[in-house]
């Protein structure tokens, strides 16, 4: 990891920043809470580092839910990191030493953010996905440390500031809309996702969506392309 | 140790879903499907579009003192966004009009 691949990742990485430091601080404070103090703020934001799985842990944990239930309800709220691997797949391919790394930390938010970002001049790829990968995961550590540290010593109202992460996630939205060329998946995105939610539910949208995005995706691309490829 | 059995599983469990694809993908010298290829260019842009619906999911239509915040603060960040071009000036208004309107409407 080199200084210059840092300095090139870290003013691309301050919204997630924003966004990781108060979700963690917010997930920190709830752990405690809960009875489960720093030590496992780290294990957890360490070894799973998924935000919204984190939360539900909580409810397992105080819950005493057993294994295969843990394993399951895992399984249907990250399934969705199976398409960010999908789409990763090629730039992580000679990522070398680093892939392991590169593809556990492969947030909502790090995907959201590499798929958008280019790799600066001069860097080399794998080095600056290596640096956005971990600026983001140091960022939520240390919410998550600091919320499980402080518990409810924090003086002011935080109600709300979980909103960071949509604003991002519109923001990164805009900015694919000025791509003419990406528009119609992002309508497509967004229209399935919608419909599957009013349908479904926020707990059962989820990996419907997904398949019928990618099934949806597969299914398109045959007509134009057709005539496009052949030699 | 249940506790600590219980976070091991959801850690496996979330690194196998994110990294079976890459491993099974991307191996060197084996190249993608063209069409695989093409969904993977595809993907980005719909799955920001199905993230900005997924993290809003909680967010209850029918309730206006839910609804509007979160209305008027996704609009707020889009607007900025589109306008000054600055991600963190974006998301610091947008949140910031969100947690207002919140506590005016609450």
């Amino acid at each position: 990891m080199s200084a210059r691949a840092l300095k090139a990742a870290f003013p691309l990485t301050l919204p997630v920043m924003a966004g990781y430091l108060f979700l963690g601080l917010g997930f920190g404070v709830l752990l405690h809470q809960a009875g489960y103090g720093a030590p496992w703020a780290l294990l957890m934001s360490g070894g799973i580092y998924a935000g919204a799985m984190q939360y539900a842990a909580i409810g397992l944990l105080t819950g005493g839910a057993g294994l295969l239930q843990s394993a399951l309800l895992t399984l249907l709220v990250n399934a969705r990191h199976l398409f960010y691997g999908l789409s990763m797949a090629r730039p992580y391919a000679n990522s070398g030493k680093w892939k392991p790394y590169l593809a556990f930390a492969l947030t909502d938010e790090t995907f959201a953010l590499l798929s958008l970002s280019p790799v600066p001049d001069g860097i080399p790829d794998t080095q600056f996905y290596a640096a956005v990968s971990l600026l983001n995961q140091l960022y939520w550590v240390a919410g998550s440390l600091l919320g499980a540290l402080l518990g409810q010593l924090l003086p002011f109202d935080l109600a709300g500031i979980e909103f960071s992460m949509p604003a991002l996630f519109v923001v990164m939205l805009v900015e694919h809309w000025r791509k003419k060329e990406a528009r119609a998946s992002v309508l497509l995105g967004l229209a399935v996702s919608f419909i599957c939610l009013l349908l479904l539910g926020p707990g059962r949208f989820i990996l419907p969506a997904m398949l019928l995005i990618t099934g949806l995706l597969l299914a398109l691309q045959k007509q134009p392309d057709a005539g496009k490829e052949a030699p | 140790m249940k506790a600590f059995l219980t976070i091991l599983v959801i850690a496996l469990v979330t690194a196998g879903l994110r990294l079976l694809p890459v491993y099974l993908l991307g191996r060197n010298g084996r190249a993608l499907p063209q069409s695989l290829l093409l969904l993977s260019s595809q993907l980005p842009g719909a799955i920001i579009g199905f993230l900005v619906v997924y993290s809003l999911k909680d967010i209850q239509l029918g309730v206006p003192a839910r609804a509007l915040p979160a209305a008027l603060g996704a609009l707020t960040a889009a607007l900025l966004q589109h306008y000054r071009k600055n991600t963190l000036l974006s998301v610091f208004f947008a949140t910031a009009v969100y947690m207002v309107l919140l506590r005016l409407l609450a």
